[in-house]
């Protein structure tokens, strides 16, 4: 079963909810595929890394050919091309990698060359796979390192957590597309209201089942549990605002490891979303 | 010589554009003849790379020297395989840099910033 954690708005508690499910499951795979920061590695210090690199194809230009039409300096959409003093110029970090200027060129003065992005780190803690993603700084899109991951995931564990990058574009979308179930995790605060709703349209969008953690609970309003129960979402669980909760996961160790009643409370927020899948 | 620079209006009053890439309009500038040309500036739109399509415009129509308060580094690199000099604006109005460049008062730019690519996200 694969679920992904995700949320609209950055430190709602994604990699703390994620860690923590892949942690008091029996086995399973975490994947970090928030690609720009991967921080769940800093919590199962995984051994026997394995890395292997992610590439995307880029244009490669063969002056002898090119004779300055500018088919491609007009098609690209990102100015990834320049033409100046009968040269073609490529800006490596800006060019999407869609292919369009070599399908296009009249010349055939275009070609497709490798360009790493970055990569993949695999390894296991006790009963976990961990399998991080890093992309490099600058690089255009994390998406080509997203679809390495979750086609690197091979085996097939019980469960597969997929710790999703916060917002909700096309990197979130190439996270939870192939997933069975959706995590969202929400914050008691106006700002992460207004992004738990965005999120909230995109799972609708992909037809997913889903349902919210509220983190951060504390005595009175809550602003996420009542767009909750005005838009009759499943609440799956609450983890509170707690100070031994906050100074664990802050000093990179896992909270369901270490204190019991995390430990309850994760295997039944498993056990509630293994119930709803 | 001809020299371009990022305008807010299609005036010869108007003042210098704070953005090289995404500036509304440029001014070419002819300083032997006096002519001025005002160029919508189509890169302002762009997804991304807008400073590499307002500077392949600019080399397009030969201008020589660019004026502007800031500049990124691809489009600073362009610039440099086009051998066009940039120099730094000083004032706000338009016309008092077109005086100072003919002066000799504006000096070249030298800090060249990374650019603001991707905010709000993709």
């Amino acid at each position: 079963m694969k679920i992904a954690v995700l949320s609209g708005k950055g430190g709602t508690g994604k990699t703390l909810v994620s860690v923590n499910l892949a942690f008091v499951a029996e086995h399973s795979i975490y994947i970090d595929c928030d690609v720009e920061e991967p921080n769940g590695h800093l919590f199962f210090k995984p051994k026997e890394i394995k890395n292997e690199n992610v590439s995307v194809w880029i244009p490669f230009v063969d002056g002898k050919r090119c004779n300055g039409c500018r088919t491609c300096v007009d098609f690209c959409k990102f100015n990834a091309l320049a033409y100046i003093k009968d040269h073609l110029f490529v800006f490596d970090e800006i060019c999407h990698s869609c292919g369009g200027c070599v399908l296009l060129c009249p010349q055939d003065a275009l070609s497709e060359t490798p360009k790493k992005i970055g990569e993949i780190k695999k390894g296991s803690s006790d009963h976990v796979t961990v399998i991080s993603g890093i992309l490099n700084p600058g690089e255009a899109s994390g998406v080509p390192i997203i679809q390495s991951l979750l086609s690197s995931s091979g085996e097939d564990s019980l469960y597969t957590i997929i710790d999703c990058p916060p917002g909700s574009a096309c990197v979130v979308m190439e996270s939870i597309k192939n997933t069975d179930y959706c995590v969202l995790v929400a914050e008691p605060t106006i700002f992460g209201v207004h992004n738990l709703a965005m999120v909230n349209e995109l799972v609708q969008l992909f037809n997913k089942p889903y349902g919210v953690v509220l983190n951060k609970c504390f005595e009175g309003f809550n602003p996420a549990e009542q767009f909750c129960l005005e838009n009759k979402i499943k609440i799956l669980g609450r983890i509170p605002f707690d100070h031994q909760l906050g100074t664990v996961n802050s000093d990179g160790r896992i909270a369901s490891k270490e204190i019991k009643r995390y430990k309850d409370l994760f295997t039944d927020l498993l056990l509630t979303i293994s119930e709803e899948a | 010589m001809k020299i371009a620079i990022p305008v807010n209006e299609d005036s010869m009053k108007t003042t210098i554009c704070v953005s090289f890439g995404r500036t509304p309009y440029f001014l070419i500038y002819d300083t032997e003849t006096k002519e001025a040309q005002f160029l919508c500036n189509h890169a302002a739109s762009s997804q991304g790379g807008a400073g590499i399509k307002a500077a392949q415009m600019i080399i397009d129509n030969y201008a020589e020297a660019l004026l502007t308060p800031r500049c990124g580094e691809n489009a600073a690199e362009v610039f440099k395989a086009a051998d066009i000099k940039i120099y730094q604006t000083k004032e706000d109005r338009l016309h008092d840099n077109i005086q100072a460049f003919e002066k000799g008062e504006l000096s070249l730019l030298n800090e060249i910033h990374p650019g603001f690519h991707n905010h709000g996200g993709n």
